[in-house]
C-alpha cells in the first residue's frame, strides 16, 4: 500500500461569482521514503492539490475525491483526525517562510507549541528539544535564536526554522511547497541541501513542489508535471529527462536556457496558459501544441503507459518519443 | 572574441590599479559610462540611542555599455545591483562618482536636459501591472510619450505604436485592450514597446522576467535579443537568474555587497568563474538534466547586513579560501591576463600571500 | 528608544499647544464674554469693570501669554461666571462623566470584541450579517438620535427607566447603553476586519498544516496579531472617557464635563472651555503614549531594541 493514495482529486473554487475548477481529477501514489517533484506553471494546481489533501482550503473551495494516508481517508475525515495527521504524519514547508512564521510570538515558543502537540512533551523539555531541533537543521546558536523573533532572522534561518518544526513531529512526509523561491541563489542551495540530508538520515518521503525543473531534478527521484489542474506526465526524474513524451514537458525543457555549452536560441512553448475559467474542450495544452490533431480538440487524453513508471496524457506521444529533442539555432559559440 | 562592451575602473579604487584594463577603442565611444559610482544611505540602528550608520549600497562601481550591446549585473539580493542601475540612468543621485551617457553627464537633476535624457534612457521593470495604468487602453499608453513630446500627427502615432505592437509580437486589436485584459507576458511586452517608442539607445531591464511563468520567460527573452538586434538598443539587465544572463549578456558584472567582484564575457565568467562568490552562484544553479549533476560550493550563512561590511575583503566570512590577508586588505577588480577582471587576492596570485589552490 | 520617546513627548506637547492656542482664538474672536456674562443691556460702567476684573481690556496676545504663563504655574484660571478656579469645577463633574463613560467603555468592549470575532469565524454566515448589519446601524445612527429613542421606548411608552437626571443608577442605563451602542459597533467592525486579514495570513495556514487545533489558531495565532489594529481604535476611545459624552450627556441632562462644556462655550467662560480642551488634550495624549507603547509590546517587530541581530 502507498502511503499516500490520490484518486480523481477534484476541487472547485467558489469565486462568489463563478465557482472554477482548480484540480480536474489528479491520480497520484506516495511511497514511504519516496521523493517525489510536481513541476508546473503558476495556478497549475501542484499546490492545491496537497493543501485539498490536508483540508487546508478554507470554506470557499469544494473537494471531491478520495486522499488515504496508508488506508485511512483524509477527505471528509473530521477536524481532530485531521489535527493528528497534520504535521505528526504529514507536514508541510512553504514558500514565504518569514510570513509562515507568527510575528508575535518567539522562534522556541513556535517550536516548542509543535513538540508539545505532536510529541506530548511539557514546556522545558520541549524547548530543549527545539535548541536540538534548530542545531539539526544548522542554525548556529540555537539556544539564543530561540529566544528570536521571526523578523529578526533572514529568510533562510526562517526556512530552516520552519523546517525544524516540520521535524518536530517527525513525519512520514514532508511537503515542501516552493520552499527556496523567495530565497537567493547561495541560500537556495543551502536549503536544498538540508533537505536532501534529512531524507538521507530520516527515511522521510518529500514531495518538492517546485516551478524549477532544476530545483526538481536535483532533489526527486520520481517527477510530476502538472498542467492546468491535471497530471500531464509522471516518470522517474532519468526517464524524464532522456525521453520527456508529452509536449508540454518537452516544451518546458526546450525553454530553459542552458549553463554549459554553446548559447543556442530558445524554444518558446508559444501562447500562454489558458485561463482555468476559460479551457478548451479537448486537451488543455492543445492551443499550444505544436503536434496537435483533431482528436486532440475534442477529448482530453487519459494517461497512457509509455514505459514502466512513465506514463503521459497525450495521443500523441508515441510519435514524438522517437523524435530529437529540437535543437536550436546557435547565438553564440563558446570560446 | 568580439564582445562590442569594454569596461573600466575598479571598485573604488586609485586608476592606478587599472592597467590590465582594456582601454576603450578609438571611434567606439561607450554609451553608457559609470565611472566609480557610490550611492550611500544614511539609515538608524535599531537599539537605546539609535545612532545613524551609513549603508553603502553602491560603493565604487565601473562599467561602461557599448551601443546595442548587454551589460548584465548579477548578485543577491541587496547586493546593489537595482540601485546601480538608478544611479545609471539619474534616477537617483550619486554619493560619488559620475556617470556620463554618450558623452553626457547623467544625474538626478530633474531639469529640461534631464528630461531629454529620459527619451534615450528607459527603464523597464518587474511589476509590469505597477508600471502601466489600468484606467487607459494599453495602446493609448504605448504612443504616449510621443503624445508628451509632439512627436508626429494622431495618425501617425498611432500607426508608429501598431508597429512596436507588431514588433514585439502583439496581435493589433491589443491596441485597445486594458492591462488587467492581458496576461504577464504580454503586458511586459507592452511595456517594452512603449520603452522602445522613443527610439531609446539604452533599457535598463530590472529583473523583467521574474514574475513570468517558465513557458513565458522564453518568449519574452527572445523577444529582448530581436528587439536588440532590430533596433541597436543597449540594456543594463539586472537580473538574479544566472542562465537567463547567460543567454542574454555580451558581459556580466558580479556584485557582492555594493561592488562589482568579477566582470567578464558570459562565457568565460561561468565556465570558469574565478572570484569564489561567483563559483557558489554559478554551482548553486539546480541543472535540469540529472545526468550532469555538478559538484556544488556551499556558502555558510547569509551575506553580511549592508551597513556593517566586513573589513578587507567583503565575502571572507563567507569565503571557503580566504587567508589571513583577506580579512585586512580589500582586493581590487583588477584584470587577469586575458582581460577578464576579478577582485580577489587569491585569483591574482598576489605577491606575499601564500597561493592556495581555491576549492 | 530615548529618542522614540523623547520625539513622542514632544509631539504630544506641541499638540497640546496647538488645542489650547485654537480654542482660545476661536472663544476670543467669536464672541465678547462680557457681553453674553453681563448680558448686553448691562450698564456700560459694569461690563467695562468686568473687562478689567478678567483682564480683558489687555492687547489680546497679552491675555493669551497670562493664559499660558498661569498654565505653567499649575493655575487654570477661574470661571468668568462664579470666580471659582476652573479646574476645582471641571474635576468635581468628572466622577459624574465617569460615571457613564467607564461602564458604557466597558459594554463596548464586551459586546464589540467577541461580536467581531465570531463574525470573522463565521464569514457570510447570517450571523456575520446580522451583526454586520447591527453595526453599520449602530455606527449610522448619531447618538442624540439613538439616545431620544432609548427614551421614547423605555420611558415614555414602558416607563421602565428615568429620561433623564442622575440621582439613581437607573438613571445611568440608558446613556451607558446609548454611548455603548455605538462604540461597540465600531469595535466589532475593527475587530472583524482585523481578524480576516490575519486569518488569511501564511502563517495562520502554517499554523494549521502543523496541527495546532483551531481553537487554539484563534486563540494563540491569530487573535494577538488581529489584536494590533484593534488597540487603535480602543485606545481612541480610552481618550474620549473625559468628554466624549457630549451630546449624551446633554440628551438626558446628565451633569458631566460634557454638558459642562455645552453651557461654558455658549457663555464663552474661556477659563472652564480652555480648563477642559486641555484635560481632553491631555487624555488623548495619554491615550495615544499608551497606544504606542502597547504595540510595542503586542508587536515584537516594533520592538527597536533587544533580541540579537540578524547574522550568522
Amino acid at each position: 500500500m502507498p502511503l499516500i493514495e490520490i484518486r480523481d482529486l477534484v476541487v472547485d473554487f467558489d469565486t462568489g461569482k463563478r465557482v472554477v475548477r482548480a484540480l480536474h481529477g489528479i491520480d497520484l501514489a506516495l511511497e514511504r521514503g519516496e521523493s517525489l517533484g510536481l513541476v508546473g506553471e503558476s495556478g497549475c494546481g501542484k499546490s492545491v492539490t496537497w493543501l485539498a489533501a490536508l483540508g487546508l482550503l478554507g470554506p470557499r473551495a469544494r473537494v471531491q475525491g478520495d486522499v488515504r494516508l496508508e488506508g485511512m481517508p483524509l477527505l471528509g475525515a473530521d477536524a481532530r483526525q485531521l489535527e493528528r495527521v497534520r504535521g505528526r504524519r504529514i507536514a508541510m514547508i512553504f514558500q514565504d517562510p518569514t510570513s509562515s512564521l507568527n510575528p508575535v510570538h518567539r522562534i522556541g515558543t513556535q517550536l516548542a507549541e509543535a513538540l508539545v502537540l505532536h510529541r506530548g512533551m511539557n514546556d522545558r523539555s520541549a524547548w530543549t528539544e527545539a535548541r536540538r531541533l534548530l542545531d539539526r537543521v544548522g542554525i548556529a546558536n540555537a539556544a539564543q535564536r530561540l529566544n528570536d523573533y521571526p523578523h529578526q532572522l533572514s529568510g533562510g534561518m526562517n526556512q530552516r526554522v520552519m523546517i525544524a518544526m516540520a521535524l518536530a513531529g517527525e513525519p512520514d512526509v514532508l511537503i515542501a511547497d516552493e520552499p527556496t523561491t523567495a530565497l537567493d541563489a547561495t541560500i537556495q542551495a543551502q536549503i536544498l541541501d538540508l533537505l536532501r540530508s534529512l531524507r538521507d538520515d530520516g527515511g522521510m518521503a518529500l514531495v518538492l513542489i517546485s516551478h524549477d525543473l532544476g530545483v526538481v531534478a536535483e532533489n526527486c527521484q520520481r517527477i510530476a508535471v502538472m498542467y492546468c489542474g491535471r497530471i500531464v506526465e509522471t516518470a522517474t526524474v532519468a526517464d524524464l529527462f532522456a525521453h520527456p513524451a508529452h509536449p508540454y514537458t518537452r516544451g518546458l525543457l526546450a525553454a530553459l536556457p542552458e549553463m554549459e555549452g554553446p548559447v543556442r536560441r530558445l524554444e518558446p512553448i508559444p501562447g500562454s496558459v489558458p485561463e482555468p475559467w476559460n479551457l478548451p474542450p479537448g486537451c488543455a495544452f492543445e492551443p499550444r501544441c505544436l503536434h496537435a490533431r483533431g482528436e486532440c480538440r475534442t477529448s482530453m487524453p487519459t494517461p497512457r503507459r509509455v514505459a514502466a513508471g512513465h506514463s503521459a496524457a497525450c495521443v500523441r506521444f508515441g510519435a514524438l518519443v522517437s523524435d530529437q529533442a529540437p535543437q536550436g539555432t546557435r547565438l553564440r559559440e563558446v570560446a | 572574441m568580439e564582445t562590442g562592451l569594454e569596461t573600466a575602473g575598479s571598485a573604488g579604487v586609485s586608476p592606478a590599479h587599472d592597467a590590465g584594463g582594456t582601454p576603450a577603442l578609438p571611434g567606439k565611444t561607450p554609451l553608457l559610462e559609470a565611472d566609480n559610482i557610490r550611492r550611500h544611505f544614511r539609515v538608524r540602528r535599531s537599539g537605546w540611542f539609535g545612532a545613524s550608520a551609513t549603508l553603502k549600497a553602491v560603493d565604487g562601481v565601473s562599467f561602461q555599455v557599448a551601443p546595442g550591446r548587454t551589460l548584465s549585473l548579477v548578485g543577491e539580493s541587496g547586493c546593489g545591483k537595482s540601485t546601480t542601475a538608478r544611479l545609471a540612468l539619474g534616477l537617483l543621485p550619486l554619493s560619488g562618482g559620475a556617470v556620463r551617457f554618450a558623452g553626457e553627464p547623467v544625474g538626478a537633476t530633474y531639469d529640461a536636459a534631464w528630461r531629454l535624457q529620459r527619451q534615450r534612457l528607459q527603464l523597464v521593470f518587474q511589476d509590469t501591472m505597477g508600471a502601466l495604468d489600468r484606467r487607459i487602453a494599453v495602446g493609448r499608453q504605448i504612443i504616449e510619450p510621443l503624445e508628451i513630446h509632439g512627436i508626429g500627427s494622431p495618425a501617425e502615432q498611432r500607426a508608429q505604436g501598431m508597429a512596436l505592437l507588431d514588433a514585439v509580437g502583439l496581435k493589433p486589436h491589443v491596441f485597445d485592450r486594458y492591462p488587467h485584459e492581458l496576461s504577464g507576458g504580454q503586458r511586459q511586452r507592452v511595456v517594452l514597446a512603449r520603452a522602445l517608442i522613443l527610439k531609446p539607445q539604452l533599457i535598463a531591464c530590472d529583473e523583467p522576467i521574474a514574475a513570468l511563468d517558465v513557458s513565458i520567460q522564453a518568449q519574452v527573452i527572445n523577444l529582448l535579443i530581436d528587439l536588440q538586434e532590430r533596433f541597436n538598443v543597449a540594456y543594463l539587465f539586472i537580473s538574479h537568474d544566472l542562465k537567463v544572463v547567460r543567454q542574454i549578456s555580451h558581459a556580466v558584472a558580479v556584485m557582492y555587497l555594493g561592488r562589482i567582484v568579477e566582470h567578464g564575457t558570459p562565457d568565460r565568467l561561468f565556465r570558469q568563474p574565478e572570484h569564489p562568490y561567483t563559483r557558489a552562484l554559478v554551482s548553486a544553479i539546480p541543472v535540469a538534466s540529472p545526468a550532469r549533476a555538478r559538484q556544488r560550493l556551499l556558502l555558510s550563512g547569509d551575506p553580511p547586513n549592508p551597513v556593517d561590511v566586513p573589513t578587507g575583503c567583503a565575502f571572507h566570512t563567507r569565503c571557503p579560501v580566504a587567508m589571513p590577508a583577506c580579512r585586512t586588505q580589500t582586493p581590487e577588480l583588477r584584470a587577469l591576463p586575458d582581460g577578464h577582471r576579478v577582485a580577489c587576492h587569491l585569483a591574482h596570485g598576489d605577491a606575499g600571500l601564500p597561493a592556495t589552490e581555491a576549492a | 528608544m530615548i529618542r522614540y520617546l523623547s520625539t513622542k513627548s514632544l509631539r504630544a506637547l506641541l499638540t497640546i499647544i496647538f488645542v489650547v492656542t485654537f480654542a482660545f482664538a476661536i472663544l476670543r474672536l467669536s464672541g465678547d464674554p462680557a457681553l453674553l456674562i453681563m448680558s448686553a443691556d448691562a450698564p456700560p460702567e459694569a461690563i467695562e469693570a468686568f473687562r478689567r476684573a478678567w483682564g480683558l481690556d489687555q492687547p489680546i496676545w497679552e491675555q493669551y501669554l497670562r493664559y499660558f504663563l498661569n498654565i505653567f504655574e499649575g493655575t487654570l484660571g477661574r470661571s468668568m461666571r462664579d470666580g471659582r478656579p476652573a479646574l476645582d469645577l471641571v474635576l468635581e463633574r468628572v466622577p459624574q462623566t465617569l460615571a457613564i463613560t467607564v461602564p458604557a467603555f466597558l459594554v463596548k468592549l464586551a459586546i464589540g470584541i467577541p461580536a467581531g470575532i465570531y463574525a470573522a469565524l463565521h464569514r457570510n454566515s447570517f450571523g456575520d450579517r446580522a451583526l454586520m448589519v447591527a453595526s453599520v446601524a449602530g455606527h449610522a445612527v448619531p447618538s442624540f438620535v439613538l439616545g431620544l429613542i432609548l427614551v421614547l421606548i423605555f420611558a415614555v411608552r414602558l416607563n421602565w427607566l428615568p429620561s433623564g437626571g442622575s440621582d439613581t443608577w437607573r438613571h445611568a442605563i440608558l446613556p451607558v447603553v446609548t454611548l455603548g451602542a455605538a462604540g461597540a459597533a465600531v469595535i466589532a467592525r475593527f475587530t472583524r476586519s482585523a481578524m480576516l486579514e490575519v486569518l488569511g495570513q501564511p502563517y495562520v495556514r502554517a499554523a494549521m498544516a502543523k496541527g495546532v487545533p483551531w481553537h487554539r489558531v484563534v486563540w494563540r495565532h491569530a487573535l494577538p496579531n488581529a489584536a494590533i489594529p484593534t488597540v487603535t481604535v480602543i485606545g481612541f476611545m480610552v481618550g474620549t472617557l473625559i468628554a466624549g459624552a457630549v451630546v449624551v450627556e446633554s440628551v438626558f441632562s446628565w451633569p458631566g464635563v460634557g454638558r459642562m462644556l455645552v453651557v461654558a462655550v455658549a457663555n464663552r467662560d474661556l477659563a472652564i472651555v480652555q480648563c477642559i480642551l486641555l484635560l481632553v488634550a491631555a487624555c488623548m495624549v495619554t491615550a495615544n503614549f499608551t497606544v504606542d507603547l502597547l504595540y510595542g509590546w503586542i508587536d515584537p517587530r516594533l520592538r527597536t531594541s533587544g533580541g540579537s541581530n540578524r547574522s550568522t
